[in-house]
């Protein structure tokens, strides 16, 4: 998952210029600049296919699914289906009905943690842990240790921001459940995730991988890493905000409790008691987000036509070259690895100018970067910066737009006299 | 002055001076009143130390971390009311702060410049409070 090597396709000017026509955002112009969007890693703009599909739903054919026996309740429920079955194939899932529909990747994660995690995690257990966790990919285990009496581990960061494994065997030796991301959503960095699914399925544990940034910017097997679930959410990769997915494994999935309970999710519902529906419905309790996910499938629609291997070359090749004008620069700090190992998404500092202020300059350009700790407080702390600004570079991005960065960056430089 | 598009006018000199040089910085020995105000979204910290006599802050300082912004608003916060009564310093409202500062804030940007004023407040009504 390092660096495609270099005969596989990218996009070419032409595609980036007709790829860039399909997002309507793109023609806004804040402050009167063009639109300079680098925070796809926080969320993506969207295409005007997946609002079409979306809004075409509502036109069309909007009823609630799996209850109706009427012509547009069987359509919506058709629609909402055959976008699972998308999703599973994009993601290398063997089967659709192990794809559960949640609001977005917190909810999966907090659903394995429920679930899974309240009926098999014991006082005494180990959960293990990174250091380079989102928020999100964190706090649901300190939550689920608390309750249950398990304790954590932590698999560190090295300097260079890479997963320190030289101990993991030992961190896993007796662990239950090992939690770890894809791809580092502050810097970049990308985790040989069949490495670590192996490692811990050797010790006896479960796998969790958040792929929030994996999924929309490489090709994703979830069968060849040999996790147990994964994560991701539709918005950070074309589609609309509000769904996301759990996969999991069958088994896995067949032998949890329901997370929320209610309509949709019953087998037989008796005053004292119930039974639950089978995956993928015992999961999906109550109406769903079903526009959302035909958007979602209209999303993966788009990067498959497009092809997920060159969007990932693209993006690499937009990082590399943003990282050798970034390096040039005197006074930019850049934090991660080198390109080998990562991804396009760039996290810098710039002397003493604090990230916000960065921001707001970058901002009155029409540049759009994220700034402060990403929801990764421990790694800020572990790199020992207060906080970063993080350009993201997607399939819609150009090299003009490295170009505008690097200027913004010289503006910044120039208001706060640093050389 | 180069045409930074209003940018050079939030970030004018007095402000990079208050951000670089912050006046009263540091902490107080057993101070009379004291608090630490976080900004959880974007980071920024704050400490505020002050020394009470008769009603009137004889000294004061302040510790933190964040943007220009937010740190040049607390220096200038700790210059204002260094020798006034609390009753005074109750009085002391959003709009003075934003006054004192003299630039315009957007609202993105409002937490950061208010957080000195939330803190300082937060410090006073802390030690009334137990008083």
């Amino acid at each position: 998952m390092a660096l495609a090597p270099s005969s596989t396709p990218t996009l070419t000017q032409t595609d980036v210029a007709r790829i860039r026509s399909e997002f309507p955002i793109l023609k806004e112009r804040p402050h009167g600049k063009p639109l300079v969007f680098l925070d796809s890693a926080a969320s993506s703009q969207k295409p005007i296919q997946v609002i079409d599909a979306m809004d075409d739903y509502y036109r069309r054919y909007h009823a609630n699914i799996h209850r109706g026996v009427y012509h547009i309740s069987e359509l919506a429920t058709e629609a909402y289906e055959e976008a699972r079955r998308k999703i599973a194939r994009f993601i290398g899932a063997p089967e659709a009905e192990e794809c559960i529909y949640v609001r977005n990747a917190t909810e999966g994660i907090n659903l394995v943690a429920y679930s899974w995690g309240r009926t098999n995690i014991r006082r005494g257990d180990a959960i293990v842990v990174t250091e380079m966790e989102h928020h999100s990919n964190l706090v649901p285990w300190q939550i689920l240790a608390q309750q249950t009496g398990a304790s954590l581990r932590f698999v560190r960061v090295t300097d260079d921001g890479m997963l320190d494994v030289r101990d993991l065997d030992r961190l896993l030796d007796g662990a239950k459940l090992f939690a770890f991301t894809a791809v580092s959503n502050t810097l970049g960095t990308v985790n040989d995730v069949a490495f670590l699914s192996a490692r811990a399925r050797a010790a006896g544990a479960v796998s969790v991988v958040d792929a929030c940034q994996a999924v929309p910017r490489m090709p994703v097997d979830v069968a060849a890493w040999g996790s147990d679930f994964v994560a991701f959410s539709a918005h950070k990769m074309l589609g609309p905000t509000g769904v996301g997915i759990i996969w999991g494994r069958r088994e896995l999935l067949e032998a949890m409790p329901p997370f929320l309970a209610g309509g949709g999710m019953i087998g037989v519902v008796r005053l004292e008691s119930s039974t639950y529906a089978g995956i993928p419905a015992r999961f999906e309790a109550g109406t769903p987000a079903i526009a959302e996910a035909v958007g979602f499938g209209a999303a993966v629609d788009y990067l498959t036509v497009i092809g997920m291997d060159r969007i990932h070359r693209y993006e690499l090749e937009l990082a590399t070259y943003a990282l050798e004008r970034l390096h040039r620069m005197k006074n930019v700090s850049v934090y991660g690895p080198g390109i080998e190992h990562r991804t396009g998404v760039i996290s810098l500092t710039v002397g003493d100018i604090h990230a916000h202020d960065l921001a707001t300059i970058l901002d009155s350009e029409g540049i759009c970067v994220r700034a402060g700790h990403h929801c990764n407080q421990p790694l800020m702390e572990r790199l020992d910066v207060p906080a970063t600004a993080r350009a993201s570079f997607y399939l819609y991005n150009t090299p003009a737009e490295v170009d505008a960065l690097i200027a913004g960056i010289e503006k910044a430089k120039a208001i706060f006299k640093i050389a | 002055m180069n045409d930074f598009s209003g940018m050079d006018a939030l970030y004018r000199d007095f402000i990079l001076d208050h951000y670089r040089n912050p006046r009263n910085a540091g902490t107080l020995e057993q101070p009379d009143a004291s608090f630490e105000g976080l900004n959880p979204l974007c980071g920024d910290k704050i400490r505020m130390d002050l020394r009470i006599r008769d009603g009137v802050v004889e000294d004061v300082k302040f510790k933190g971390r964040g943007c220009a912004i937010s740190q040049a608003s607390a220096s200038l916060l700790t210059e204002s009311i260094k020798g006034k009564r609390i009753d005074e310093i109750d009085t002391i409202g959003n709009e003075d702060v934003l006054e004192n500062l003299g630039i315009s804030i957007s609202a993105a940007r409002l937490k950061c410049a208010l957080l000195g004023l939330k803190v300082l407040k937060q410090a006073l009504a802390l030690k009334y409070s137990d008083d």
